[in-house]
């Protein structure tokens, strides 16, 4: 069955990785702006991997059948100095014309802190300038909840259409409150952090298979690019339907991403 | 829909084996010399929530305990990462 992985950090992860997710049926893989493990030392550091994303990524997908596309920012671990932030964000607006940029993110918070916070409402406003829709990355473990709460509040006082936003990395305890405000959620499938595929299965039950999706935010930790294949056969085996699963891996992404002019399969 | 034997049969081994890690855990944290810091009693807070979460689900119960419920903006980070349960002491 084909389906989309809508985060995913093919920067850090093999060649030999997007041959097996283009055997496992993925058509396309979006790839948030993220922090690389390491802090840059300069934002001629973000310029070269704003071309890391915007050039080779997509040719390197492309020799897989896969359509690659990219969202641009500085991530929130990166934007406690905001003056540095403020230096790479000043770069973002040369990218956004490239074909295959589809928004703004992974923006969001990290320790939620006042700078990150100030960061991430400039991030907003560029998205709202440009017309672009969000990707929001929420905090880590005992992070998120404050995070989560921090950053609706930001949006809704910057009256953004939540329609346009997808706030990622939502568990139990955060999926309501996004789903509840009418922006989209994302899942993000890890095997210590964030959803494992039971638990994954269990919020779309819970809460529903309409604006959500689920990714596998595959990156240099551990983590696993098929997590998005796999979490399709935990569905099965909770006996959800072939279109069931059909929409939550396909036709969400679609539905979310086509907002942005780039998209397209 | 899965029954709940069809759940059973998903999930029971696995969650067993988890439930025995727990118990092998705590054992191991008696079983060695020193202090633990915030995460032990964070731990032991969710593991009261897992018995008795009130209105929310389980789940729910448990991530909620071991989040920081403060609501401000911290000043500054004085760390990148997260341990995974909240430091009351430090205001985290």
């Amino acid at each position: 069955m084909p389906y989309i992985e809508p985060h995913a950090h093919m920067v850090s992860r093999t060649t030999d990785d997007y041959q097996a997710m283009a055997i496992a049926g993925c058509e396309a893989i979006c790839e948030p702006a993220f922090w690389a493990g390491f802090d840059r030392s300069s934002a001629q550091g973000f310029y070269d991997y704003y071309r890391q994303l915007t050039d080779y990524e997509p040719k390197r997908a492309a020799k897989f059948g896969i359509k690659h596309f990219c969202w641009l920012c500085i991530n929130p671990k990166e934007a406690e100095d905001s003056g540095f932030a403020r230096e790479v964000m000043a770069i973002i607006p040369e990218f956004l014309d490239q074909p295959t940029v589809l928004g703004i993110g992974e923006i969001g918070l990290n320790k939620n802190t006042v700078s990150e916070l100030t960061i991430f409402e400039e991030h907003v406003a560029i998205a709202q300038q440009h017309d672009l829709p969000i990707l929001i990355h929420t905090p880590h473990l005992e992070d998120k909840l404050k995070g989560t709460r921090l950053i609706i509040d930001a949006l809704n006082n910057a009256k953004v259409d939540p329609n346009k936003v997808i706030i990622d990395h939502v568990e139990e305890h955060t999926a309501g409150m996004v789903l509840d405000q009418g922006f989209w959620a994302g899942m993000t499938l890890y095997p210590e952090s964030k959803c494992t595929l039971p638990r994954a299965v269990d919020i779309l039950e819970n809460f529903g298979m309409e604006n959500i999706w689920m990714n596998s935010a595959c990156d240099w930790g551990i983590s696993d690019p098929l997590a998005v294949a796999k979490c399709m056969q935990e569905m099965k085996k909770r006996q959800h339907s072939r279109e069931t699963i059909h929409q939550v891996v396909y036709d969400n992404p679609v539905k979310f991403l086509s907002q942005s002019p780039n998209f397209s399969l | 829909m899965p029954s709940k034997q069809d759940i059973l049969d998903l999930y029971f081994m696995d969650a067993r084996c988890k439930l025995i890690d727990i118990a092998a855990f705590l054992d191991r944290m008696d079983r060695f010399d020193g202090e633990p810091d915030y995460r032990y009693n964070g731990f032991h807070e969710a593991l009261d929530a897992l018995l008795k979460p009130g209105d929310q689900s389980r789940a729910q119960a448990v991530l909620n305990t071991l989040s920081d419920q403060s609501e401000e903006p911290i000043p500054k980070a004085t760390i990148q990462g997260a341990s995974g349960a909240p430091n009351k002491q430090s205001g985290n």
